[in-house]
């Protein structure tokens, strides 16, 4: 259960270090992507000018307000609220995010399936857990929105945030085929009889 | 009493910046009886940064989730209220609709087909505004709710049939829950419609999901099966976040209605932890803002 500090981009190596149950914080950049996002990017052959190789996403469609562009909102975006989605509906977008665009690391809630777990085992990346529903003391990490591409899709932009003291995340499912949430599903699929029992139910 | 529809305005657009931001105290009670008994350590930490959460939010004026979800209005008409129907529907709509655009925040709300955003948080037929009428008198009541979509995307329907009996409605409880797992961003409160048409029956698990916690089922069928069923889906081990713990539900609630002869409905419909909700009530004295 090792802590890491991560500056982004990070390095394969770095990511093939992270096991289940470590905990991550974030440094520098952070880009936020959505259902929308990907389905432009994935579906309809839309591409961006960021270069997301090494980086960390996050599941998000953040509440902004729009001002003037100053140096310390050079995306003419203030933060305001910045939190986690459900990650399961972009199940899968993971591959092409990791293979097509280089994305190492995904930070959601809930959790990804099998096929994202294959794909950090093949290519070299990790899933992070936010607490879901935790926005305000998420946005207290969020420095700027430093740049916003596909952004007639606002809210679910690509958001390009500075962070600083992102975390800790709990390393959720790793590139050794390890994922808590296949863990915790066996064991509550192990529990549903002695529920059921318990309101005189069989199995 | 008559009604200003302005003052409708004001108070809609005021209800959900509320609601998104404080949590009602039933919740909050329901997070320090859910942290007491967990015995997971991991779990406990999750707890402990919601918790976290619901104070950061309050310190700095913040949403407490940034999914500011679809919004629910439930309007209770007293005796002797004098109010435009049509106006009041229309007072709400601008209501919801100021208070995106005023804050701002995001707008969740998009066509079903095309997917475009008015950034209003409205569109057809949203606001849901659900009118209702009560005995109390010279009353109306307004109640807000935000519904996220992480919980709402896990709502099930099953149109179970009489020799299914009530075993059914339990074992398809327990199931709903195991398929949500941590989508729902447990602990969550469960609603649990039972009976009723099928539209009834789904809308009755979201009154019973939306319900405050520590308010009971007014059917005693339905009040014994919420006991039953919040301790025997907390046996699962889901956990705060799926993340594995005791601290799946914060309990389940249960609305009954009766139903047909050949019918055995039930519906599931979640509530997370963020489990926000604001009220205000018109009496002639004036407007008073509560949970
Ligand atoms: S499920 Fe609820 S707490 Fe979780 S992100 Fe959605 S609205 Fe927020």
């Amino acid at each position: 259960m090792a802590h890491h500090e991560f500056t982004t981009p990070v390095t394969e190596a770095q990511v093939r270090a992270l096991q289940v149950n470590d905990t991550v914080t974030l440094q520098g950049t952070l880009y936020g992507i959505r259902d929308a996002t990907q389905i432009h990017l994935f579906d309809r052959g839309r591409t961006t000018r960021f270069d997301l190789r090494g980086h960390a996403v996050i599941h998000t469609a953040p509440n902004v307000k729009p001002v003037a562009k100053t140096p310390a909102n050079p995306a003419g975006y203030a933060p305001l609220c910045i939190g986690t989605t459900t990650s399961d509906r972009m199940e899968r977008f993971t591959h092409p995010l990791m293979q097509q665009c280089g994305v190492r690391l995904i930070i959601g809630k809930g959790g990804l399936r099998e096929a994202s777990l294959t794909a950090f085992g093949e290519l070299g990346g990790a899933y992070l857990a936010i607490v879901g529903g935790t926005a305000a003391l998420e946005t207290t990490w969020v420095e700027a929105i430093e740049d916003v591409d596909l952004d007639d899709l606002n809210p679910e932009s690509l958001w390009k945030f500075r962070v600083r003291g992102f975390g800790p995340l709990l390393v959720a499912m790793d590139s050794h085929g390890a994922s808590l949430y296949s863990e915790v599903k066996r064991h509550a699929q192990a529990r549903r009889a002695e529920a059921l029992a318990s309101l005189g139910v069989k199995a | 009493m008559k009604v200003d529809p302005a003052q409708v305005e004001t108070v809609a657009r005021e209800l959900y910046i509320r609601a998104l931001k404080l949590l009602p105290p039933d919740v909050k009670q329901g997070f320090d009886a859910l942290a007491r008994r967990e015995s997971d350590p991991g779990a406990q930490r999750v707890l402990g940064t919601m918790i976290r959460n619901i104070q950061v939010a309050e310190q700095t004026d913040n949403l407490l989730c940034q999914d500011t979800g679809i919004p629910i209005y439930n309007v209770a008409i007293g005796r002797n209220v004098d109010i435009d129907g049509h106006a009041l529907k229309q007072a709400i709509r601008s209501g919801c609709e100021r208070a995106t655009r005023e804050h701002p925040f995001r707008s969740s709300v998009v066509h079903p087909v095309t997917r475009a955003n008015e950034h209003s948080s409205c569109g057809r037929g949203v606001p849901v505004i659900a009118l209702d009428f009560s005995d109390a008198e010279e009353t109306l009541e307004i109640e807000m709710i935000p519904k996220g979509s992480g919980s709402e995307n896990n709502s099930f329907l099953r149109m179970a049939i009489p020799a299914e009996g009530v075993d059914a409605i339990k074992r398809f409880v327990i199931d709903c829950v195991l398929e949500a797992g941590g989508k729902t961003c447990p602990p969550t409160i469960v609603g649990v419609g039972v009976g009723g048409t099928a539209d009834l029956c789904v809308h009755l698990a979201k009154v019973a999901a939306t319900r405050p916690l520590g308010s009971q089922c007014d059917d005693a069928e339905g009040a014994k099966l919420e006991t039953e069923l919040t301790r025997a889906v907390n046996l699962l081990g889901v956990g705060p976040q799926g993340l594995g713990g005791d601290a799946t539900a914060f309990a389940v609630h249960v609305e009954t209605a009766a139903t047909h002869i050949t019918m055995n409905p039930v519906a599931v419909n979640m509530q997370c932890h963020s489990a926000r909700r604001a009220r205000a009530t018109f009496r002639p004295g004036g407007i008073e803002y509560g949970y």
